[in-house]
C-alpha cells in the first residue's frame, strides 16, 4: 500500500502509522455533553467504501496526514495535511 | 580536575570498505534543528540567507554547500549543519543544538544506490534524487534523514545511539551488492 | 535420453551432480529434471499421501512431482522443483518421503490401503477417542504423510530484500513479454522485466516457432541483447513476482545463488524485490494441464509442453517411443517435433472426432487413454474407441488438455478470472488489478502472432497513460495458429484418475465432496485438499472445477473459481523475513555508558529498543539480590549513579509553549517558575493515564519535558497530533534531544558532593532547593542540572552534551566510589521507588486514572485538558474503585507476587470476590521486608486492614496489611535535605 504524504509524496505504507477515523480531530467543548463525547471518545463508523482516517508519518517528516480511501476498493483518493484539513 | 574527553558517534565502528562502495563517519560541525514559528519561514530564510549564505530549504530540499548546510528535516524543522547558528535566527525559529544527537555517516562509490536501495523505501536513484534532494525515510527499521551531496555521495543520518545497527545493516547491505560483482 | 542436435545447451560443458548418492553427468543449463531425464531417469519421487511412484510431470515452477532436497546440513532446502533447480558441479540432491531409497519404499503400501484412504478419511477416521489425535494419530499421519523435512537447524544462509521502482514492470519474458518490454524500452520509460526462468524467452525457447523468419530462441536473444544495452531497462532473470499488491506494489522473489554450488562471503541466497511499478504487462503465459484418466501418474507420463520444452530447450527425449493424447493441434505438434529429431511415435490419440489426419504417423481419432500400466515406470497406455480397447506399448506418454492461462496475479486483489468458453479456460477480467494490463497466454492469446500483438498493444496502452509517445514497432511474423479445443477433464472409468497429483487427489475424491454436499469450490478444496499443495492447484484447479460442476449439473462458471492469492510459487519465509531474523528484527539503542556499563559485567536488560543494565555484580556476589540489595543500600546511604538518558526528553519552544503544557498536562505549567521543574501528569482523550515525568522551565518560552523510557515515542506521536490536528492555532515547535543530552541521575545523601566536584559553583540549598534545574558547567562543559529525584534520596540529573557521556560516566562512577558509593541498575532502582510508592508503567497500565493511583487533584479544575472530560465520568472516580496502596505481607508466606489478585481474608479467591492485584514487588533492603504495589477496592480508606493475596498460577497466598504506597521516609525529610 502506498500514501501520499502531503510533503513528501508518494510513500510506502511502512513509513506510516495508523490511528484511526479522522473523527479524532472533532474535539467537542468540555461542556458539549455526553452524548457528543461519547461519539468523538468511542463511537466509529464501519464503512464499506470511502473513509477519511489519520496517519502519521512517523518514519517521514512527522506529520499528520488525513487520508481519504475506499476500503472495498482499496483506491487512495486523496490526503491532506491534518493541520489544514480541520480549519 | 578531570577533563571530560568527546566521543563521535561511530567510533571504533568506521570507516568501512566493502567493494566499490565506501562508509566513513562525517564530522558534521554544530547542528542545530531550526523550526520556524507561525508566518516567519520568509523571515527565517532572509536571517538564514545573510547569515549563513543559504534559503530555508523547501521540502524534499537541502540549501547551501559542504561545510554550511540546511537540510529539510521533516514537517515543520530544517537541520542546520556546519556553523553554529546566528542569534538572529532565534527570533523567527525555536533553535535546538542536536550537534551530538545524529549519526552522521558518508555513503559514497560506484553502486551506492544499490547499497541503499537494500535498505530505503524510496527511489534513490540519479535520475529521481539528484544532488540537493533530501528525504526523511526508513533505512531498514531506523528513521532516518538521507541526503545527496555528491554524484555518488549520500550524507546519511539517524539517532546517535543507533550507530551500530546503522554500521551493521549498511556493511550488510554493502557485503550483498558487492558480492554480486 | 539425450537426441543429438536438438536443444539449445553448450553440450562442450559438462556438469557433473549427485542424485540419491549417485553421480551422473548433464550439461550447464540443464535442469535437475532435463539432466535426470538425459540419464534415463523416470521416477524422481513418492507422493504425498499415497506414496506413489511419481516422475517429472512439467517443465516449470508448477510441478508437482519431482521435488527433491538439495544439500546438506544447515542449508538443506526440502522441496526444492527439479524442474527449476539448475544444476552445478557438486549439486547434490536427494528424492523425498521415501524409506529406505526411492525404489523400495515401506510406506508404499499405503497405495494398496488406498480404498480406505478417500477424501474426508482422516476426518471421519481419527475422531476417537479425542485423546488419540495429539499423542497417536497426529504422529502417525505426519511420519507417514508429507514432502521434505527441515534440518531442523539454524538457516545459515543470506537472504535479502530490495526495492525497486519503475515506470512499467513487464512480469514474463516470453514473446508478448519481450515485445512489450522492448516497445516500453525504446519509449525511453524506466523498465523492469522479470521471468522466473533462467534464461528468457518463455515458450520461445520450448518451442520451433519462428519469428520474423528467424529461429525464436534467435529473435528473443536478438531482443534482450537490444533490452540489455539500454541503461533505462533492467532485465531480472530467475526473478518470480508473487503478489500483485494495493497501488502498483509487487512483491518478486529472485534466487540469486540457487544456480551455483559457491556462497561468496555476504552474498544473498535469495533477494525479496518490493517493486513499484507505475504500470505494469502481465504476460506470464498458460500452464497446460493435464487429463485426468485411470493411473495417470506413472512416471512417463507428462504434459505435451513439458515434452516438447524437454526436446528443444534441453535437447532431451523423454521416452523412445512415445504416445501422444490430447484435444488440441499442440499434440500433433507434439508428434512432428518427436518424428523430425528422430524419436519413435507410436500412436497419437486424438480425442476429437475431426482431427486431422497424417502420413507420418498413426493417428487415432476420438480415441481416449483410460489407463496405464507398468511398474514405477510407464510400460504400456490403454486406448478406448468405438470399436473397443487396445493396448499400446509405450514408455512415455505426452498429454494435454489443453492450456490454463496464468490469470494468478490478477486475482490477488480479489479479481475473479472469466470463462472463456471457446477456449476452454479462465482468462483474466480487465482491471482486475490497477495499472495492470494483460497480455498473451495469460490473456487466452496463445499463438505466438497473437502474443507479439498483445504485448506491443499492452505496453502501448501502458506507455500512453504516462504520457509517453509510444514507438511504432510493427510486429514481427510468427505462427498464428486457431487454438481448437473439445473440452476434455477426465476420462470416465473405474480406478483412481489423479487431479491434484501432489495431494494425492482424484477424480472420486471430488465426486465425493460433491456427494456429500461438499458443492461450493472453497468446500471442496478443503475436504479433498486438492489445489492445497505447494503448486496451490496450478495443474488440477481447473480440471478438478470442471469434475465438480459436472457432479453437481452446473457449468463451469456457475461453479465458479477458487481464490487465488500470493505467492504465485512458494517463497521461503526466510526471504519475507530477510534481515530482521534475530536481532536483526530492530535497531539497538546504546547509551554513551552502554561499554563501560557491559565491562563491568552488567547484564542488560531490553528497555523498548534501549538496553540498561540491570545490576552491577561485584566479586564474591552470586545473585542478582546480593548486588541490587547493596546497591539500594548505597543509595540510601551514599550516592548511586545510574544513566537516565533513555528518558524521553523533548524541547518545546514558542510563544504559546505554557499553554500548550497546559492542554497536554493535567497540572498548570503556564505558573511554573524559570528554573523550576514540576511533575507531570498526561491523560489520554479517554480520561485514562497516559504517561509521566517532569518538565522543566529553562526560560520564559523554553521547556524541556521528560517521558518515560517506553512512552517516548508515544508520546512525540502524541504532541504533534496535539499540535496538528487539535490546536494548530497555537505557535509551539518541540524537538526530541533525548538523543542530543547523555543524563545520569545522582541519588543519596552524598549525591551534592559528587556534584559539587564537578561544577564550577558549589551547590546551595538556596540556590537548588529541591526541584531546582538550570544551566551549569560540568567540567568545563555546558550542561544542565536538575534536582529531581527518583529514589527519595537527595539526588540530582545531570546532562552534558552526548559526545561527553562516556567520559562523564566514567568520571562519575570514579569519584561515587570514592564516596563509598557506585553504580546501580534498573533492579535497585526499581526498588528504591517502589519503596517511595511510586508509579511506572506496571502502575500506568492503560486501565488506571488520575484518581485511581491518588493524583485525582492534578487535574487542574482552571483548564480544559486532553482527558479532563472523560475523566470526571461518574464510573472512573465512584467508590468501590480499585486504587492504589502499598502492601507488606504479615503471617506465615512472606512471599509477595506482581500479578496476584487480592480477596477479604475471609473470601474465597473466585473472580467474584476480587478486590483488586498487585503491579510491582520488591525486596526492599531498607525496610527488610517484601513490599508490594497494587490496586485495591477503596484501598486508601483500609490502611491497617488485613487482606489476602492469592497466586493461581504459582500457588501462593499471602495475608498482606495495606499500608500507604509511601512506605519510606513518608515526609520526603530527605529528598529536601
Amino acid at each position: 500500500m502506498r500514501i501520499t504524504c502531503p510533503h513528501c509524496g508518494e510513500r510506502d505504507r511502512r513509513e506510516f502509522y495508523y490511528r484511526g477515523a479522522a473523527v479524532d480531530l472533532d474535539r467537542p467543548a468540555p461542556d458539549a455533553g455526553e452524548e457528543a463525547w461519547d461519539n468523538f471518545v468511542y463511537l466509529r463508523e464501519n464503512p464499506a467504501g470511502v473513509t477519511r482516517d489519520l496517519w502519521y508519518h512517523e518514519s517521514g517528516c512527522g506529520a499528520w496526514v488525513v487520508v481519504t480511501r475506499n476500503t472495498v476498493t482499496h483506491e487512495v483518493l486523496g490526503s491532506e495535511l491534518a493541520s489544514e484539513a480541520r480549519s | 580536575m578531570d577533563k571530560l574527553s568527546a566521543n563521535t558517534p561511530c567510533e571504533g565502528l568506521l570507516p568501512l570498505t566493502v567493494g566499490s562502495v565506501n562508509l566513513t563517519e562525517e564530522d558534521p560541525g554544530a547542528m542545530t534543528s531550526i523550526a520556524p514559528y507561525k508566518g516567519r519561514v520568509k523571515d527565517l530564510s532572509a536571517a538564514l540567507k545573510a547569515a549563513h549564505g543559504m534559503t530555508y530549504p523547501a521540502a524534499n530540499r537541502a540549501t547551501g554547500k559542504a561545510g554550511a548546510r540546511a537540510v529539510w528535516f521533516g514537517h515543520a524543522q530544517a537541520m542546520l549543519m556546519g556553523p553554529a547558528p546566528d542569534a538572529s535566527l532565534a527570533e523567527h525559529a525555536a533553535l535546538v543544538d542536536q550537534s551530538d544527537a545524529w549519526a552522521v555517516v558518508r555513503l559514497e562509490g560506484d553502486g551506492v544506490e544499490d547499497v541503499l536501495a537494500r535498505l530505503v523505501p524510496v527511489d534513490l536513484r540519479p535520475a529521481q534524487f539528484k544532488r540537493g534532494h533530501t528525504v526523511r525515510s526508513l533505512l531498514f527499521h531506523m528513521s532516518a534523514s538521507i541526503t545527496k551531496v555528491g554524484e555518488k555521495t549520500f550524507q546519511i543520518m539517524v539517532f546517535r545511539s543507533m550507530a551500530e545497527t546503522l554500521v551493521h545493516d549498511l556493511k550488510t547491505a554493502m557485503e550483498g551488492v558487492a558480492a554480486r560483482g | 535420453m539425450r537426441v543429438d542436435g536438438r536443444g539449445l545447451l553448450d553440450r562442450s560443458k559438462s556438469v557433473p551432480f549427485l542424485f540419491d548418492g549417485v553421480r551422473y553427468s548433464g550439461y550447464e543449463g540443464d535442469t535437475l529434471a532435463s539432466a535426470l531425464l538425459a540419464n534415463g531417469i523416470r521416477l524422481m519421487g513418492r507422493s504425498f499421501k499415497y506414496h506413489r511412484p511419481r516422475g517429472v510431470l512439467t517443465a516449470g515452477s508448477e510441478e508437482p512431482n519431482a521435488l527433491v532436497t538439495v544439500g546438506q546440513g544447515a542449508s538443506q532446502e526440502p522441496n526444492v522443483r527439479a524442474t527449476m533447480q539448475e544444476i552445478y558441479a557438486g549439486l547434490d540432491a536427494r528424492s523425498q518421503n521415501r524409506w529406505p531409497s526411492l525404489n523400495f519404499d515401506v510406506l508404499g503400501m499405503n497405495d494398496l490401503a488406498a480404498p480406505f484412504f478417500g477424501a474426508g478419511f482422516y476426518y471421519k477416521t481419527f475422531m476417537w477417542p479425542k485423546s488419540f489425535w495429539e499423542k497417536v494419530y497426529e504422529p502417525a499421519i505426519r511420519r507417514a504423510a508429507g514432502l521434505g523435512a527441515l534440518s531442523g537447524q539454524d538457516n545459515v544462509d543470506k537472504y535479502e530484500r530490495a526495492y525497486a521502482f519503475c515506470d512499467l514492470l513487464v512480469i514474463g519474458a516470453g514473446p508478448a513479454g519481450l515485445i512489450a518490454a522492448l516497445v516500453a524500452g525504446r519509449a525511453g520509460a524506466d523498465v523492469i522485466l522479470a521471468d522466473e526462468g533462467s534464461r528468457m524467452g518463455g515458450r520461445l525457447l520450448a518451442e520451433t516457432y519462428e519469428v520474423d523468419g528467424k529461429p525464436g530462441p534467435v529473435w528473443a536473444d536478438e531482443v534482450l541483447a537490444e533490452l540489455g544495452a539500454m541503461d533505462n531497462v533492467r532485465l531480472m532473470t530467475r526473478t518470480t513476482v508473487a503478489g500483485a499488491y494495493d497501488q502498483g506494489t509487487y512483491g518478486a522473489l529472485e534466487r540469486v545463488l540457487h544456480h551455483e554450488g559457491r556462497r561468496p562471503h555476504g552474498a544473498p541466497l535469495e533477494t525479496f524485490w518490493h517493486i513499484v511499478a507505475k504500470r505494469s504487462v502481465l504476460a506470464a503465459g498458460a500452464l497446460e494441464r493435464p487429463v485426468a484418466f485411470r493411473d495417470n501418474d506413472r512416471p512417463g507420463i507428462m504434459n505435451a509442453g513439458a515434452v516438447r520444452a524437454y526436446l528443444n530447450r534441453w535437447g532431451v527425449s523423454a521416452g523412445r517411443n512415445v504416445t501422444v493424447f490430447g484435444n488440441t493441434d499442440d499434440i500433433h505438434r507434439t508428434a512432428r517435433d518427436l518424428l523430425e529429431a528422430g524419436v519413435h511415435v507410436a500412436a497419437v490419440i486424438d480425442s476429437r472426432h475431426d482431427a486431422p489426419l497424417s502420413d507420418d504417423y498413426p493417428v487415432l481419432r476420438g480415441a481416449q487413454v483410460c489407463g496405464s500400466s507398468g511398474r514405477k515406470g510407464l510400460e504400456s497406455i490403454t486406448v478406448r474407441r468405438p470399436s473397443g480397447e487396445e493396448k499400446i506399448q509405450t514408455d512415455c506418454l505426452a498429454m494435454t488438455g489443453g492450456w490454463n492461462p496464468s490469470v494468478h496475479l490478477t486475482c490477488h486483489m480479489n479479481g475473479r478470472p472469466t470463462w472463456q468458453r471457446d477456449i476452454a479456460a479462465f482468462v483474466p477480467t480487465p482491471g482486475a488489478v490497477p495499472g495492470m494490463v494483460v497480455a498473451g497466454a495469460c490473456n487466452g492469446a496463445f499463438s505466438t502472432a497473437a502474443c507479439l500483438r498483445e504485448g506491443a498493444a499492452a505496453a502501448g496502452e501502458a506507455l500512453g497513460e504516462l504520457g509517453f509517445t509510444v514507438p511504432n514497432l510493427a510486429p514481427p511474423q510468427a505462427e498464428d495458429a486457431p487454438n481448437e479445443i473439445a473440452p476434455l477433464w477426465a476420462v470416465p472409468g473405474k480406478g483412481r484418475a489423479w487431479l491434484d497429483f501432489q495431494n494425492d487427489v482424484t477424480v472420486k475424491d471430488v465426486i465425493q465432496a460433491a456427494v456429500e454436499n461438499f458443492r461450493s469450490v472453497e468446500h471442496m478444496k478443503r475436504y479433498t485438499t486438492q489445489g492445497m499443495a505447494t503448486d496451490q492447484g496450478k495443474n488440477s484447479n481447473v480440471a478438478a472445477l470442471a469434475v465438480l460442476a459436472d457432479a453437481t449439473g452446473r457449468g463451469i462458471p456457475e461453479t465458479g473459481t477458487t481464490t487465488f492469492r500470493p505467492p504465485y510459487s512458494p517463497v521461503a519465509i526466510a526471504a519475507f523475513g530477510a534481515g530482521a531474523e534475530g536481532m536483526g528484527f530492530k535497531p539497538q539503542r546504546f547509551t554513551t555508558s552502554h561499554k563501560a556499563t557491559v565491562a563491568r559485567g552488567a547484564p542488560m536488560i531490553e528497555a523498548g529498543l534501549w538496553y540498561r543494565p540491570s545490576y552491577f555484580p561485584k566479586a564474591g556476589e552470586t545473585t542478582w539480590r546480593q548486588s541490587c540489595d547493596r546497591e539500594v543500600r548505597m543509595v540510601r546511604e551514599a550516592v548511586g549513579v545510574a544513566d537516565v538518558s533513555t528518558l524521553g526528553k523533548i524541547d518545546i519552544q514558542g510563544p504559546d509553549a505554557g499553554e500548550f503544557l497546559d492542554f497536554v498536562y493535567t497540572n498548570m505549567f503556564s505558573t511554573l517558575k524559570v528554573g523550576r521543574t514540576r511533575y507531570g501528569l498526561m491523560l489520554r482523550e479517554d480520561g485514562h493515564v497516559m504517561d509521566d515525568g517532569t518538565t522543566a522551565r529553562l526560560d520564559e518560552h523554553h521547556y524541556v519535558m521528560t517521558t518515560t523510557t517506553a512512552g517516548a515515542g508515544d508520546v512525540m506521536k502524541h504532541l504533534e497530533f496535539v499540535t496538528q490536528g487539535l490546536r494548530p492555532d497555537l505557535d509551539v515547535a518541540f524537538t526530541s534531544v533525548t538523543e542530543q543530552w547523555a543524563q545520569f541521575a545522582a541519588a543519596g545523601p552524598k549525591s551534592r558532593e559528587l556534584m559539587n566536584g564537578l561544577l564550577e559553583a558549589p551547590l546551595t540549598d538556596e540556590d537548588w532547593p529541591f526541584m531546582a534545574c538550570g544551566p551549569v558547567k560540568v567540567l568545563g562543559v555546558e550542561g544542565r542540572l536538575f534536582r529531581i529525584s527518583f529514589s527519595g534520596e537527595h539526588a540530582y540529573e545531570i546532562a552534558v552534551p552526548a559526545r561527553y557521556g562516556a567520559s562523564l560516566f566514567d568520571v562519575l562512577t570514579e569519584r561515587a566510589e570514592a564516596l563509598g558509593g557506585g553504580l546501580y541498575g534498573m533492579e535497585a532502582l526499581n526498588v528504591l521507588r517502589i519503596e517511595k510508592g511510586f508509579i511506572t508503567h506496571a502502575e500506568i497500565h492503560g486501565r488506571t486514572t488520575a484518581f485511581d493511583i491518588g493524583m485525582g487533584r492534578m487535574v487542574s479544575a482552571k483548564k480544559d485538558c486532553i482527558g479532563k472530560t472523560m475523566s470526571e465520568r461518574p464510573g472512573l472516580e465512584e467508590d468501590g474503585r480499585e486504587q492504589l496502596v502499598g502492601l507488606k505481607p504479615i503471617g506465615e508466606s512472606r512471599e509477595l507476587l506482581a500479578g496476584a489478585h487480592l480477596y477479604k481474608e475471609e473470601a474465597e479467591p473466585v473472580r467474584v470476590n476480587d478486590q483488586g492485584y498487585i503491579t510491582s514487588v520488591c525486596y526492599s533492603p531498607t525496610l527488610g521486608s517484601m513490599l508490594g504495589l497494587g490496586f485495591l477496592a477503596d484501598g486508601p480508606a483500609r490502611y491497617g486492614e488485613i487482606v489476602k493475596m492469592v497466586d493461581g498460577l504459582r500457588g501462593v497466598t499471602t495475608l498482606c496489611e495495606v499500608v500507604n504506597p509511601v512506605f519510606f521516609d513518608p515526609e520526603g525529610g530527605r529528598v529536601r535535605g
